[in-house]
């Protein structure tokens, strides 16, 4: 028995040790917003916060989880209300086909609480996430936005 | 498994109903309950006005949307096409996809469910607005009727009615039961284009809040009660086959319910959960027998294409004069033989279906970009006829073209589902298996040779295409006495894809030189190489003529007053002609594909001889009509970042038979610190409808390409650029 932590409620999950965290949260907790891309570490469309730090959940076994503060893209709106970062996508349009998006506003959100007005070089350096559809121009307008808000 | 309560209560009509994540009927009659979309929508007592609108009484609007969304933004797009000329209140529009059974079912009624080609919009914008103007005209015969009073003294706007003598009003949701009674009209009048109030406005995404905050379901987020999930392993060599399987560790491992071969080419593992499918597949031992298809490299095929240049056998599409007779007697002679490779999609939702097969009937559900090719697709692989199967559409984590005419992933969810009759089975590919079973953009290469005079005129030009035909490999019955006219994309003599120069004596023609590596349509399809192509070419043309880029085109672009303006605008947007800041260099290019007329110029600086800064590129595009000229612009700037990924790095090359790159650390895709800055002018001249989502993505790198040439006197006419050490910073 394993338990996870995540967005403050605990899981108590039957999972082999090695399994990766990003199939533990998708397949036993059944939190489907964390996506699965490449499973290398690449993309990440897998992005949750461990601890407060944004990491590529496809790469972490969910016993080094265990006992972890985990947070993903359905633990940002408390009571519906969206993130500063959430409301800057929906005013900027940011999405088009969405399957990133969720590890790259997960990547973005921990950014900001680090360094709460980025500069474009900052931005650069943090976000590494791969989206095929293209969206980094909005995505670049919709970080400073959330920053200033 | 503290997890599947809450998932199962996701899986309700309800919560897909809300919000625009669409497939709410078709989910709920999966599960359990044979409505129809007019069956299902009538048991909320939300009547079907006509096929294309639902009005519930709160006034909400439910446009049926044919056509799937996968982030180019054709759903909202198209509701925006009903929701004109059904003058409705827009924020009360919300989307669902009928099914592909139903259409069937009723006679095709919405049309073709394809999405691609860049036709979402332009090839269906008649009879969705038409839809719209009809339900309007239902709405207000009914309030008509109601009241007692000639429609024709009657109006409708933002989902109200008004009887103008009395000034009576009513709501489309007060009279949408009536209406729904009534004939449809026999007759519609569309609007003028310049009466338009809702196509043309760049309104929001209606598909957007989902998409933030976890709850948009994509396919390979499924989940039905009793299911079990897949992995699956094909013969990484094409056409190849399994030689022997040794499955007994797999057996054993946790979580494995059965092990199931897939055709003569393909194992794959039914586990509870994918990651213990996927766990177990990685212990199959499994040896292939890749045939004489294991002696096929990178090397033999461009050994085959590079003959092809100079092969008898040649396909000619548009042929002017006399080209060959013009270049050997022109006062100079200009030369270059370009290739492209192969490319995969990679859309990020690796390829995935959901099937469950029982003998009387069989329901898939999937990200598709055709869910009529799905659900022909699934009849065929459940042995089933297509009355007895369904298809449920569900939003795509991207298509570019790999999810249209390819529904692989469905036939084998449907083979695999077969094994375990009555339990759904969701089946998900690997990054790896995406990687190594594409549909690939084809390769090709191209000899260009022109012929100047003393003046530096062209006066006779020849490009000779060698490679892949796609529509040999997909669609030969689109194939014209053997040829592939859409390899030809841009240099057409008329239509879609017309060449946007006249050249005295001209010839393009297209050696098909075919491989075992399957081809398909990749965003912009071969649009993307033949810009490159041209484009490249006509740089190399106007130094040989001592001419500036852009006066040596517009010389040839006299009878192309569209592709004209597009290339002026970027021009005079960037400053051509006037000095860019210092390191910073320009470089041009245009094309006609899709219906559409596109230009971009991009400005670009390289350090060391091999880092590459793409500072900005302008880009212009006329596509006759912008129903969403916000939207057009994200297409824009969105499939820059596609052509360009590619340009710089990647290419799918061949070994033994396979494909070498297996995920994106060998493939890798733009991020944001490589994005450039991106300047749409979206120009719509009218009276025509082009593509908005490929025709741009062809112009990027040309653009660039010849921006690079200028800042480091080096022609790259071979790619990706990373095997020049070139890289994109």
């Amino acid at each position: 028995m394993t338990r996870l932590t995540i967005n403050g409620q605990n899981h108590e999950i039957e999972v082999e040790p090695a399994t990766p965290l990003l199939w533990a949260i998708r397949e036993q907790v059944g939190l489907t917003g964390t996506k699965y891309g490449c499973g290398i570490g690449q993309c990440g469309a897998c992005t949750v916060h461990l601890d407060g730090m944004p990491v590529r959940s496809c790469l972490i076994p969910v016993e080094a989880a265990a006992g972890k503060s985990i947070r993903t893209i359905e633990g940002l709106a408390e009571g519906g209300k969206l993130t500063r970062v959430q409301q800057a996508w929906l005013d900027h349009d940011v999405p088009q086909c969405g399957y990133c998006q969720a590890g790259m506003i997960m990547a973005v959100t921990a950014l900001l609480e680090r360094t709460p007005r980025p500069t474009d070089a900052d931005i650069d350096a943090a976000i590494t996430n791969i989206c095929r559809c293209g969206t980094f121009q909005q995505v670049r307008a919709a970080i400073h936005a959330a920053a200033a808000a | 498994m503290s997890a599947v309560t809450p998932l199962e209560r996701r899986i309700t009509r309800r919560a897909f109903v809300v919000g625009t994540t669409a497939t709410g009927a078709g989910l709920a009659i999966g599960l359990a309950l044979p409505l129809s979309p007019r069956a299902a929508a009538a048991a909320e007592g939300a009547p079907e006005v006509n096929a294309w609108v639902v009005i519930r009484p709160d006034d909400t609007v439910v446009v049926r949307i044919a056509r799937s969304e996968m982030g180019q933004g054709t759903l909202t797009g198209l509701a925006q096409m009903v929701a004109e000329e059904l003058e409705c209140d827009w924020s009360k529009v919300t989307t669902e996809y009928p099914t592909p059974g139903e259409n069937v079912a009723r006679k095709r009624v919405w049309g073709s469910f394809s999405t691609g080609g860049s036709r979402g919009i332009r090839s269906s914008h008649d009879y969705v607005r038409e839809g719209g103007a009809a339900a309007r005209m239902m709405l207000v015969q009914a309030a008509a009727d109601a009241w007692g009073v000639p429609a024709s003294e009657c109006t409708a706007a933002a989902s109200v009615i008004t009887h103008r003598p009395s000034g009576r009003t009513t709501t489309y949701g007060a009279v949408a039961d009536a209406a729904a009674k009534l004939d449809p009209p026999a007759s519609v009048t569309l609007k003028d284009p310049k009466d338009w109030t809702l196509i043309g406005q760049p309104v929001k995404r209606l598909d957007t809040l989902d998409k933030l905050t976890g709850k948009q379901v994509y396919g390979a987020d499924l989940k039905l009660p009793g299911m079990l999930s897949a992995a699956i392993r094909d013969c990484p060599v094409f056409g190849g086959k399994v030689a022997r399987l040794d499955t007994s560790k797999a057996e054993s491992m946790p979580g494995v319910r059965k092990i199931v071969r897939v055709g003569e080419s393909a194992v794959a593992v039914v586990a509870d959960t994918w990651w213990r499918a996927k766990t177990a597949l990685d212990a199959v031992d499994v040896a292939w027998d890749g045939g004489d298809n294991t002696k096929v490299s990178s090397a033999s095929i461009a050994d085959t294409l590079t003959r092809g240049l100079d092969a008898d056998d040649a396909f000619v599409n548009h042929e002017v004069g006399d080209a060959a007779g013009a270049i050997a007697t022109a006062a100079r002679k200009v030369e270059a033989v370009y290739s492209t490779p192969f490319q995969n999609h990679a859309p990020m939702e690796p390829m995935n279906a959901t099937a469950r097969w029982t003998p009387e009937r069989c329901e898939v559900w999937c990200p598709t970009q055709n869910g009529e090719a799905a659900l022909a697709a699934t009849a065929s692989a459940a042995g089933l006829p297509i009355e007895q199967c369904e298809v449920y559409k569900i939003h795509l984590g991207g298509g570019f073209g790999r999810r249209g005419a390819f529904h692989d992933y469905v036939t084998q969810a449907v083979t695999i589902a077969r094994e375990l009759p009555g339990t759904p089975v969701k089946l998900l590919w690997s990054r790896e298996e995406d990687m190594l079973h594409g549909h690939y953009h084809p390769v090709m290469q191209a000899r260009l040779r022109g012929g100047l005079d003393a003046d530096g005129n062209l006066t006779g030009l020849h490009i000779r295409l060698s490679g892949q035909s796609i529509l040999a490999a997909v669609f030969p019955q689109n194939l014209r006495d053997g040829m592939d006219a859409l390899a030809f994309q841009g240099y057409w003599a008329k239509g879609d894809h017309a060449l946007a120069y006249t050249v005295p004596n001209l010839k393009t023609d297209h050696a098909m030189r075919n491989t075992h590596v399957p081809p398909g349509f990749w965003r912009g399809v071969n649009a993307n190489q033949n810009c490159i192509f041209l484009e490249c070419f006509m740089d190399e043309l106007a130094e040989a003529a001592g001419q500036d880029a852009l006066a040596f085109r517009r010389k040839l672009m006299a009878d192309h007053p569209k592709s004209l303006a597009v290339l002026n605008a970027v021009a005079e947007r960037a400053g051509w002609g006037t000095p860019a800041a210092a390191g910073v260099h320009r470089g041009l290019a245009h094309f006609n594909a899709f219906g559409s007329y596109v230009a971009a110029c991009a400005e670009v600086s390289v350090a060391d001889g091999k880092d590459v800064r793409v500072h900005r590129i302008v880009a212009a595009t006329d596509c006759g009509y912008a129903v969403n000229p916000a939207q057009i612009e994200r297409q824009i700037a969105g499939s820059f970042v596609y052509g360009l990924s590619a340009l710089f790095s990647q290419a799918c090359t061949v070994k033994d038979g396979r494909i070498e790159q297996d995920n994106f650390h060998v493939y890798d895709s733009m991020r944001i610190a490589q994005m450039p800055v991106v300047e749409s002018i979206v120009m719509p001249s009218g009276g025509f409808w082009g593509g908005v989502g490929e025709p741009t993505i062809c112009v990027a790198a040309p653009a660039v390409l010849n921006a690079i040439y200028r800042a480091t006197g080096t022609r790259y006419r071979t790619f990706p650029l990373k095997d020049h050490g070139l890289r994109l910073v």
